[in-house]
C-alpha cells in the first residue's frame, strides 16, 4: 500500500474520528450534566424563595432570566430542574437498558418457552400507552421520584428488550456462536463475552435514544401535574407552572422549553456523530 | 482503435477510514479484441473485480478513477460523464454478478427482470423483448423456455438463477460482457452446464467478454487470453496456452503449482495402529416435523455409517445439499440425531452437545468453512485463542499467553497479530486462526467442514499443507467435509461420496480413476482440468446427467 496524501477533512484523535456536529453536542450534554451536580451550589437564589416583586419578570441584572409566575428566579429553577430532569432521566434509563438489553440477550440465547413467554409479556406491557400507565401508577401510588423513576424504566423496559434481542437473535446464527455452544460455554458466558461486545454500539445509540424519549415523558408527565410536587420542579414542570406567561413572552416559559430542545436535541446528534474507531493501522 | 477494449495505465483510488488515499489499481493495461475472451485471475484482493467494473465506468463506493483510460468501443469510459455511461451500461456493455441469487429481485417474476433492460433504454417493445428472451433462454439451454420466465427467482436452481441472469445480460445485445466470478457459487456438476452455455452464446454472438476468476481450470475452459494480477498490478499477460504451459511470472506459476497433484505421504504406521477412534452407525437426522417412527420429515442424512482410524483422515465429498454438512453437525452435536449410534474413542457419546461431558467436547473440534463469521468480530485473536486454553485446561493468564504465541507458530502466523481483530486480517490468515482455536483444545479429531472453499486456490494449498503438518506433529484425525475433490484427495487416506444425504460409496484416493457408483463417476468426470480442450471435449453420459445432474 503506497501513502498518496494525508489529507482529511475529518479530525483525529486517540485514533478515532469526529467532527464538529457530536463535540459541540458532547460539550451540551456535558455542561448539563456538570450544572445537575453542582446546581445546590451554583443557585444564587433558593428555589423557593420569591424575589421579584413583578411576576413573569423580565431579564435584567440580578435576575437573568427573568421570574416566574410568583416572582422566584428563574435562573436557579432551571439549574436545579436540570438535577431533576437529567437525575431521574438517566437513572430510568440505566434501569430500562440495562433490564431490557440483559432480558433481550436471554431470551436470544435461550430461546424456546423461555424467549416467548418473556417476548408475549413484554409485548402486552408495550401495548400500554405511556402517558396513560404513568397516569394510573402516579395516581394509584402518588408522585414521588423513585415512584417515576420505576414507572419510566417500566414503561420503556419493553423497547429495549426488543431491540436488543433482535440485535443478539442475529449474533445468536453467526458460527462462532455454535463454537462456543459446542465448547460447553454456560448463558453468562455466551452473552457476555460473544454478544455483548457485537452489539454494545447500538445498544449505546439505542441507550441514548431512549434517554430522549424518557425526558421527554418525564416533562409531559410534569406538564399534567403527575410529575414533582411543587416547589420542586424540573423542567416539564416549569413550563406548566409558567404557560400563563405565554402571552407576554416571558422568558420563565421560554427558557425551561429551550432547556429540554438544548438537551435531547443534543442527544441525538451525539448519537448520530458518535467518534468513529480508526482501523486503519497504516494511517 | 483496432481492439473493442483499450485500458492505458489505469488508476484506481481509495480513501480509507483515516482518510488516507490508497491506489489499489496501479498502471493496468490490457486489450480486448471483438469477440475475445480475456480472464482476469489472480488472489482476493488483486483488483480484478474493480478493474472489470472500472470497464464499465463504474467505481466502487469509496474508490475513485483517478487517472488513465478506459477505452471501449471508441469511447472513454473513465471521461463519460454519468448519464452517458448509464446509456451504454446495458447496451454496449453488460455485468454478470457473482451471485444470481442476490442480484434477482425475489418480488417480481424472471422474466420482467430479464427484459428490463430494454424497457429502460427503450430498445424494443415488450413483445418482442419477452420472444428474445425465450430464444436467449433456449441458447443457454434452460429447460423450458418458454414457461421459466414467468417462475420467480426462488424457483429455479442456483446454476439456472446464473444462466437467467447471462440472458439478462445478453438481452440489451452488448458488445461485452463482463463475467464476475460466475460459476464459484456452484457446485462441478452444475458449473459445467453453465459454462458450456456461456461459451456457446458468446461464440454464436461473437461477443467479446471479461471473465473474472480465481480458477485457473475454470478460466482454461473458456478464455482467449489471461491476465494475471496481483496487488493491483498486471504480472502477466499471454494466451491461455502459453500462461498454461510456459508461464513466466513466480505468482503465475504458483497458481499453477497449486494444481499439480501433491505427493502423498504413506502412513508408515498405516496397519499397524488402526484402531478405529470414531465409528458412527447408521446415523439418521433431518429437519422438519418428527414423525411416527421417531425420524423427523426430512431426512439431509439418512442411514449413514463410517469409520475415522485413529491418525488417519476421511474425506467426505459431494455437492451442495447432499448432506455433508449435516453430517459434521450431527457428529459434532450441534444437530442431534434422530437415531443411530456414535461411538468415541471407545465410548458411546450422546447425540446432543449440550450432554457430552467436556472431554468428550474438547477432544472432538469443529472448523466451519466461513472464519469470518466463526471467529468474534469484536475480539482480538489472542482472546478467541485463549479461551479454550482457560475453559478446557484452567491455564493461568502467563501461561495462555505463552501457548498462545506457541499456537500462532504452529499455524505460521507472526506472533504480532495477536492484538489484531478478525476484520484486520486475511481470509487465509482468519482461517488459520480458526484452527489454531481448536487446536488449543488439543483435540484427537478435527472435523473440518469445507474449509478450504472460501480461500484461492494459493492460499487453500498453503493451509492444506499445514494441516498435514500438523498431523504429522500432533498425530491428528481429520474428517474432511468438501466439494472440492483436488482438495480431499490431497489429504484424505479414505474418501465417502455422498449424495442425496446418502452413503454411495467410499474408496481410496489411489481408486479415484475408477470409481464403481455413477454418481461418484459423474462428480469426478466433472472437476475441471487445466487442459483447455477439456470443456468442449469431455463427453457425459446423458443417462448419468439427466439422473444426477441438477440442471
Amino acid at each position: 500500500m503506497t501513502m498518496a496524501s494525508t489529507a482529511s477533512p475529518r479530525r483525529l484523535f486517540l485514533g478515532h474520528s469526529y467532527n464538529l456536529v457530536g463535540v459541540v453536542a458532547a460539550l451540551v450534554i456535558l455542561a448539563w450534566t456538570l450544572i445537575a451536580i453542582l446546581a445546590p451550589y451554583i443557585i444564587p437564589h433558593p428555589i423557593g424563595d420569591i424575589v421579584d416583586d413583578d411576576y413573569f419578570g423580565p431579564m435584567r441584572q440580578g435576575l437573568w432570566l427573568g421570574s416566574d409566575y410568583l416572582g422566584r428566579d428563574m435562573l436557579s429553577r432551571v439549574l436545579m430542574g436540570a438535577r431533576y430532569t437529567v437525575g431521574i432521566s438517566l437513572a430510568a434509563v440505566s434501569i430500562a437498558c440495562f433490564s431490557g438489553v440483559m432480558l433481550g440477550m436471554i431470551a436470544a440465547v435461550t430461546g424456546g418457552w423461555l424467549d416467548t413467554c418473556l417476548s408475549r409479556f413484554l409485548d402486552a406491557m408495550n401495548s400500554i400507552p405511556s402517558k396513560l400507565f404513568g397516569l394510573v401508577v402516579v395516581a394509584a401510588v402518588g408522585s414521588s421520584i423513585p415512584v417515576l423513576i420505576l414507572t419510566l424504566a417500566v414503561i420503556y423496559i419493553p423497547g429495549a428488550y426488543r431491540f436488543a434481542r433482535a440485535l443478539a437473535v442475529n449474533i445468536n446464527t453467526m458460527d462462532f456462536m455454535t463454537v462456543a455452544r459446542v465448547r460447553g460455554e454456560n448463558t453468562a458466558y455466551l452473552i457476555g463475552s460473544e454478544i455483548l461486545p457485537n452489539i454494545i454500539r447500538p445498544v449505546l445509540a439505542d441507550f441514548g435514544l431512549r434517554f430522549v424519549f424518557i425526558v421527554l415523558l418525564l416533562s409531559g408527565l410534569s406538564f399534567l401535574g403527575l410529575g414533582l410536587q411543587p416547589p420542586l420542579a424540573d423542567w416539564g414542570a416549569l413550563v406548566r407552572e409558567n404557560i400563563g406567561g405565554l402571552p407576554f413572552a416571558a422568558p420563565a416559559v421560554i427558557v425551561p422549553s429551550l432547556a429540554i430542545a438544548s438537551l435531547t436535541i443534543s442527544v441525538n446528534l451525539l448519537i448520530d456523530n458518535l467518534p468513529q474507531k480508526i482501523r486503519d493501522r497504516n494511517a | 482503435m483496432t481492439n473493442l477494449v483499450e485500458v492505458r495505465n489505469l488508476r484506481i483510488e481509495a480513501t480509507t477510514d483515516a482518510g488516507r488515499l490508497v491506489e489499489i489499481i496501479r498502471g493496468v493495461s490490457l486489450d480486448i479484441a471483438d469477440g475475445e475472451i480475456v480472464a482476469l485471475i489472480g488472489e482476493s484482493g488483486s483488483g480484478k473485480t474493480t478493474v472489470a467494473l472500472s470497464l464499465m465506468g463504474y467505481a466502487r463506493p469509496g474508490c475513485r478513477i483517478t487517472g488513465g483510460e478506459i477505452n471501449v468501443n471508441g469511447k472513454n469510459m473513465a471521461a463519460l460523464s454519468e448519464k452517458e455511461r448509464a446509456k451504454l451500461r446495458g447496451t454496449d456493455i453488460a455485468y454478470v454478478p457473482q451471485s444470481a441469487a442476490a442480484s434477482f429481485n425475489p418480488s417480481s417474476t424472471i422474466i420482467e427482470q430479464v427484459i428490463e433492460v430494454t424497457r429502460i433504454h427503450g430498445l424494443m417493445p415488450p413483445e418482442q423483448a419477452r420472444k428474445r428472451a425465450v430464444e436467449l433462454f433456449r441458447a443457454l439451454s434452460l429447460p423450458d423456455p418458454e414457461g421459466i420466465g414467468a417462475r420467480y427467482p426462488h424457483q429455479v436452481s442456483g446454476g439456472q438463477l446464473q444462466r437467467l441472469s447471462a440472458a439478462m445480460a445478453l438481452i440489451g445485445d452488448p458488445k461485452l460482457m463482463i463475467f464476475d466470478e460466475p460459476t464459484t457459487a456452484l457446485d462441478v456438476t452444475t458449473q459445467i452446464d453453465v459454462l458450456k452455455a456461456f461459451k456457446s452464446v458468446m461464440r454464436a454472438g461473437g461477443i467479446a467478454g471479461v471473465y473474472v476468476s480465481h480458477d485457473l481450470a475454470v478460466v482454461a475452459q473458456i478464455a482467449d487470453h489471461i491476465v494475471v494480477l496481483k496487488g493491483g498490478e498486471v504480472q502477466e499477460t499471454g494466451t491461455t496456452a502459453q500462461i498454461l504451459s510456459a508461464a513466466q511470472h513466480p505468482y503465475t506459476r504458483e497458481l499453477l503449482a497449486a494444481f499439480e497433484p501433491k505427493p502423498r505421504q504413506a502412513h508408515a504406521d498405516a496397519d499397524a495402529g488402526a484402531k478405529p477412534l470414531l465409528r458412527i452407525d447408521n446415523v439418521t437426522a433431518g429437519y422438519g416435523a418428527v414423525r411416527d417412527d421417531g425420524l423427523p420429515l426430512i431426512r439431509a442424512v439418512d442411514s449413514v455409517s463410517l469409520v475415522v482410524e485413529t491418525g488417519r483422515n476421511l474425506g467426505v465429498i459431494g455437492e451442495s445439499g447432499c448432506g455433508k454438512s449435516t453430517l459434521a453437525r450431527v457428529i459434532a452435536g450441534i444437530h442431534p440425531a434422530a437415531a443411530g449410534d456414535i461411538v468415541f474413542d471407545g465410548k458411546q457419546l450422546e447425540r446432543a452437545a449440550r450432554k457430552r461431558s467436556q472431554d468428550q467436547l474438547r477432544e472432538m473440534q469443529i472448523v466451519f468453512q466461513y472464519a469470518d463469521t466463526a471467529l468474534n468480530p469484536a475480539k482480538p485473536v489472542e482472546d478467541i485463542i485463549a479461551r479454550p486454553l482457560a475453559f478446557y485446561h484452567g491455564l493461568d493468564r502467563q501461561a495462555r499467553s505463552k501457548r498462545v504465541d506457541e499456537l500462532l507458530d504452529m499455524v505460521r502466523l507472526p506472533r504480532t497479530l495477536r492484538y489484531r481483530r478478525p476484520s484486520e486480517l486475511s481470509g487465509g490468515q482468519k482461517q488459520r486462526v480458526n484452527f489454531a482455536r481448536a487446536l488449543a483444545a488439543g483435540p484427537k479429531l478435527i472435523i473440518c467442514d469445507e474449509i478450504t472453499s472460501a480461500l484461492d486456490t494459493v492460499v487453500a494449498s498453503a493451509v492444506i499443507e499445514l494441516l498435514k503438518e500438523l498431523q504429522r506433529e500432533l498425530g491428528l484425525s481429520y474428517i474432511f467435509i468438501s466439494h472440492d475433490l483436488s482438495v480431499v484427495e490431497a489429504i484424505c487416506d479414505e474418501i465417502m461420496v455422498m449424495y442425496n444425504g446418502e452413503r454411495v460409496e467410499q474408496i481410496t484416493p489411489d481408486k479415484l480413476k475408477a470409481p464403481t457408483h455413477p454418481y461418484s463417476k459423474l462428480l469426478f468426470s466433472s472437476v475441471p482440468k487445466l487442459d483447455p480442450t477439456w470443456l468442449d471435449g469431455l463427453a457425459r453420459d446423458p443417462e448419468l446427467v439427466r439422473q444426477y445432474g441438477h440442471r
